[in-house]
């Protein structure tokens, strides 16, 4: 700081970036509403009604005004100096909820002090960003060394790790969103190729009879070969290519039906093959689908919806808000939102690109990729393209833990990015 | 520093093309396919059916023989149960866990997604704790139905019953019903069912995925309103069966009693009789099984089912063809010794009468006479080429009277009574090789001939009315617009002239002057035309039989009694029709008490030897 200067006197706002908060915004009055909508009933009909989800909602919207506020009097180079320390700090949480932890729906990831419960996962996010971001920002990194790629995937690996142990494999997926941020960081794009590769296949595994799969893999595989047959090179990488591909297909099946757990077998067998036990694990998805189908183009209307206004989704307020979204505004409305989403993420992207710190575009890259991954699964899942996890729609769906989260993400690199001028690294 | 800044244009376009996947995957969704839209109104949609009120019975003056009474069914719908306490559910509507989870699979098997029954007829105080429990129970909902209810307890054979339909009747009724629907089992029940039971109604109503009501689907545009099944005007007069059947309390028996200007019918007795009441409701099953094992069967209806030989009240019957076929006038006198002999072929007569016409013939019912008016009219028939020709004759008269063919009245399994073929005689003795002497106890009723009581009513219908009657019904009119079927407004002629009824008429009035055999049930100031008979009984004591029609001129009631095991017909059914015809003609009974007594406090139930 520099007593005297005439910075002393600026707003907290000052340079901050209005989109972004505008975005943000949006967003959180929206979740609210449907928030509102979707637990409505005609015996409490404030909106502020504190003892209903949407009253609640409002204060953890209030509270994280007042967190945006911490946020942006803190001084900028606090979260890089204590990147390090916050992660240590989650990864303590972590380890904490897993000894004493109470168990929600089958997941141990929420601490209870008193009516309090805090989720440790959410934040986990925010610090392994920051983490990851003050770890490649450092001198001398480059994403080509063996060690900054394995550090780098230590740091994003630890969190998981231990997510996973709570048995909670939905927040343990969002921190793939980390290897966008690598990738823009250098890392090499043929990991994300395969990546897409290799999920593609696993999904092509379940839907079609792998030997079905691998004879046609097989044949346009030897077509590409015999077309490309003076490239000798090339004709090495796809038949390595073919053959991991057909090792993976084989491997997918022995990995669905032998290793992954029956209540994760079903939620992706549900989303896989149509029509089985639509009361059982299919219940959420099939409601929720017809849900967001009988939308339709208008929608029904506020406070109209038939499917999630008489509780026939699930979960409608937390992970399934989008169906409330997608029956009461139909196309339009949920075209609204996944575009207010895509427009966020594109200022963040901006944003993040704008830096001429490291940190500040690396964190932003994180931010921008947390959300993404948060948003694809979360639609996604709701209507039908993505396995049912559980993981809601960031800024909408009700829930303190989940709205602090993101605010925290979100404001962090607000807070940065107003001050891109006066720190540099 | 900014190394692989190009890079941020690959991931702007993850991002939006992720994004546009979505959207497309929207726009097949809410905009394309209309597969989702027809899913949610299922499931917030409930089809709730609206049963109609089967139509309610009316006696001919308006009183309610068969109304309706609330109950209440409890429905599941195995889909959209979700769990929950069971033993409260059991502890509420009185049943064991283990039917519970019979009734369950029952459900189950018959629709995953279709309401079925699962307790039926739950009483208004269980009804209204398990009302208020019912949110509890995500699946269950209660369906109001409506119940028979008897408020004079009376008629039971010929108001008949209800049950639930079976699979067989739902196939057979192409179906129009369902599961869980009544329907007409016995009497005018089932023979008015397709007026009677009215059409269902439908309602939607939005529930939430707890089954919870949310209000009605559009303001109710979809919904049609249950028609009620029309009202039956019953050609029954309450009072008179009701007093038809005290009489025949403690006997085995039948009375059937005509208007016989319309052939409608007052009174329609079949003794011994049940409580109506008793198959209705959750103890039905039971009750019906004790009735079926009753050793007197009392489900049997004895106006329409039993036949007995009609013995002397046949009489009046044969002086008539007599006269018609013009073998008799009359004045025509027979001899009497005692009886009827022919070779060494002997009829015994209850007196020695003096040479007697027609009209002192009935009075005194001389057996002698009709046996030789019968071999008159079957051996020595001018209009007859034959024996057998002559019989047919006969034979044609008496089923135009509706004896020997089924009286299609609206209950089931009506016996025909007996009559025999002229062919069955061929066989019997050869062709051309017998003779009234062969035939000779059908000249008095007996022999192979039977009849059932509502044939022998219907048969005084004819005679009072002089020749023709109308079809014997249960049911005046149907509806509000009070129709009447055509078939019941045909006359049934039995070509008989009017002319050759006064000289019968004269001797069924003096049967019940002295030196009749009716003088026992005359009531004075009433012209009544009746003739007792006495059928003999293989099996046990005669049955006791009269038939009679009250007044002579412009009669107003045809009736015929049959009281089994009885002896006489002056001593049981003859007292029994009178005081019928009394109560109606004139609406209270003048005799003394002792004379109503007798008949109330008589047990002429057949002894039956004691079980070991």
């Amino acid at each position: 700081m520099h007593p005297g200067s005439p910075q002393k006197t600026r707003s907290v706002f000052h340079n901050v970036d209005w989109l972004t908060i505008f975005l943000y915004l949006c967003l959180v009055l929206i979740g609210w509403i449907n928030i509102y909508a979707a637990v409505y009933d005609a015996d409490h009909q404030s909106i502020l009604d504190l003892s209903r989800n949407y009253g609640k909602q409002l204060l953890w919207i209030l509270s994280s005004f007042v967190i945006i506020a911490v946020i942006l009097l803190l001084d900028s180079k606090f979260f890089s100096t204590f990147a390090f320390g916050f992660y240590g700090l989650t990864i303590l949480l972590l380890i904490l909820v897993l000894l004493i932890g109470t168990s929600v729906g089958g997941n141990q990831a929420w601490i209870a002090i008193g009516d309090f419960r805090l989720q440790p996962s959410e934040f986990a996010k925010v610090a392994t960003a920051l983490a990851l971001a003050r770890f490649l920002s450092g001198n001398n990194i480059r994403m080509q060394d063996m060690n900054t790629r394995f550090l780098s995937f230590l740091i994003i690996g630890i969190p998981v790790g231990l997510i996973l142990l709570q048995k909670d494999a939905g927040s343990a997926l969002i921190f793939s969103a980390f290897i966008l941020v690598l990738y823009r960081e250098g890392l090499s794009s043929f990991v994300l190729i395969i990546g897409v590769v290799l999920t593609t296949l696993f999904i092509l595994a379940l839907v079609i009879e792998p030997v079905y799969l691998a004879l046609f893999l097989l044949a346009g595989g030897g077509l590409l070969i015999y077309r490309l047959r003076k490239r000798r090179k090339l004709i090495t990488m796809l038949s390595l290519g073919l053959v991991i591909s057909l090792a993976f297909i084989f491997a997918t099946n022995y990995l669905f039906y032998e290793v992954l757990q029956p209540h994760q077998r079903s939620r992706i067998e549900v989303l896989l093959k149509d029509d089985i036990d639509l009361r059982g694990v299919g219940y959420n998805l099939n409601q929720s689908k017809i849900a967001i189908g009988s939308g339709r183009l208008l929608g029904k209307g506020f406070l109209k919806g038939t499917q999630t206004k008489y509780n026939f989704v699930p979960e409608q307020s937390t992970d399934f808000i989008f169906c409330t979204i997608g029956e009461e505004w139909g196309f339009l409305g949920s075209t609204l939102v996944i575009g207010l989403y895509v427009a966020l993420l594109l200022r963040i992207v901006h944003v993040a690109e704008r830096q001429r710190a490291a940190f500040t575009r690396i964190y932003g890259y994180g931010v921008a990729s947390i959300i993404f991954v948060h948003l694809i699964i979360n639609v996604g899942m709701t209507i039908g393209l993505v396995p049912v996890i559980g993981i809601p729609l960031p800024l909408l769906s009700y829930g303190g833990s989940s709205l602090w989260g993101f605010t925290i993400l979100l404001f962090i690199l607000v807070k940065l990015d107003a001050n891109r001028m006066g720190a540099i690294r | 520093m900014n190394a692989y800044f190009e890079r941020k244009y690959v991931i702007q376009g993850i991002i939006i093309a992720a994004a546009l996947i979505l959207v497309a995957r929207l726009f097949y969704m809410q905009v394309l396919d209309t597969q989702y839209r027809l899913s949610a109104e299922d499931n917030v949609l409930r089809r709730n059916v609206v049963y109609p009120a089967r139509g309610i019975i009316v006696d001919r003056n308006n009183n309610i023989l068969v109304q309706n009474q609330p109950v209440y069914d409890l429905m599941v719908i195995p889909k959209d149960m979700r769990p929950f306490d069971t033993l409260e559910l059991c502890k509420l509507i009185n049943i064991s866990k283990e039917d519970f989870a019979r009734k369950l699979d029952r459900a189950k098997k018959y629709s995953y997604h279709k309401a079925s029954l699962f307790e039926k007829q739950l009483s208004d105080t269980v009804y209204a704790s398990l009302q208020e429990a019912l949110y509890q129970f995500p699946g269950f909902f209660v369906q109001n139905r409506t119940v028979r209810n008897y408020p004079h307890n009376v008629a039971a054979h010929v108001l008949g019953y209800v049950d639930e339909v079976t699979e067989a009747d739902i196939k057979r009724s192409n179906n129009f019903y369902r599961q869980g629907d009544y329907i007409g089992r016995s009497g005018i029940e089932r023979a008015y069912e397709e007026v009677i039971r009215g059409h269902r109604g439908v309602y939607f109503e939005l529930v939430d995925a707890f089954n919870r009501p949310m209000g009605s689907f559009q303001d109710g545009r979809f919904d049609t309103a249950a028609v009620a099944g029309e009202p039956l005007v019953s050609s029954l007069d309450l009072e008179l069966q009701q007093l038809g059947e005290a009489l025949m309390q403690n006997k085995v028996g039948s009375v059937v009693a005509i208007e016989p200007a319309t052939g409608e019918i007052l009174a329609f007795v079949s003794s011994p009789s049940y409580d109506p009441n008793l198959l209705v409701g959750r103890t039905r099953g039971n009750n019906y099984m004790k009735l079926l094992r009753n050793e007197n069967n009392p489900l049997f209806i004895r106006p329409t089912q039993a036949q007995y030989p009609p013995g002397s009240t046949f009489k009046p019957l044969m002086a008539l063809i007599g006269l018609q076929e013009g073998i008799v006038t009359p004045d025509s006198r027979f001899p009497c010794y005692g009886g009827y002999r022919m070779g060494r072929l002997t009829v015994r007569c209850t007196h020695n009468h003096p040479p007697l016409n027609i009209a002192q013939s009935i009075q005194g019912s001389c057996n002698a006479w009709y046996c030789h008016e019968f071999a008159r009219l079957i051996d020595h028939n001018p209009q007859a080429a034959s024996a057998s020709d002559a019989y047919k004759r006969w034979r044609t008269y008496l089923e135009n009277f509706g004896l020997g063919v089924s009286s299609r009245i609206e209950l089931p399994y009506e016996a025909t009574g007996i009559l025999k073929e002229a062919s069955y005689y061929d066989d019997l003795y050869g062709s051309g090789r017998w003779r009234s002497s062969n035939i000779i106890s059908l000249a008095i009723g007996q022999g192979e001939l039977g009849t059932t009581p509502l044939q022998l009513a219907n048969m005084m219908a004819a005679i009072a009315n002089k020749g023709y009657y109308y079809r014997p019904h249960l049911v005046k009119s149907i509806g509000d617009e009070q129709y009447v079927r055509p078939e019941f407004t045909t006359k049934m002629e039995t070509g008989i002239d009017e002319r050759h009824f006064e000289a019968v008429h004269d001797g069924m009035e003096r049967v019940f002057e002295p030196g009749g055999t009716g003088v026992y049930s005359r009531i004075e100031g009433i012209r009544i035309c009746g003739k007792t008979g006495t059928a003999q009984n293989p099996h046990g004591k005669d049955h006791s039989i009269f038939t009679a029609f009250a007044p002579r001129e412009n009669p107003k009631i045809a009736i015929a009694v049959v009281v089994e095991n009885a002896g006489y017909g002056s001593t049981w059914a003859g007292p029994i029709a009178s005081l019928m015809i009394e109560k109606y003609l004139r609406d209270t009974i003048t005799r003394p008490d002792y004379y109503i007594n007798r008949i109330l406090e008589a047990n002429l139930l057949p002894e039956r030897k004691t079980q070991n």
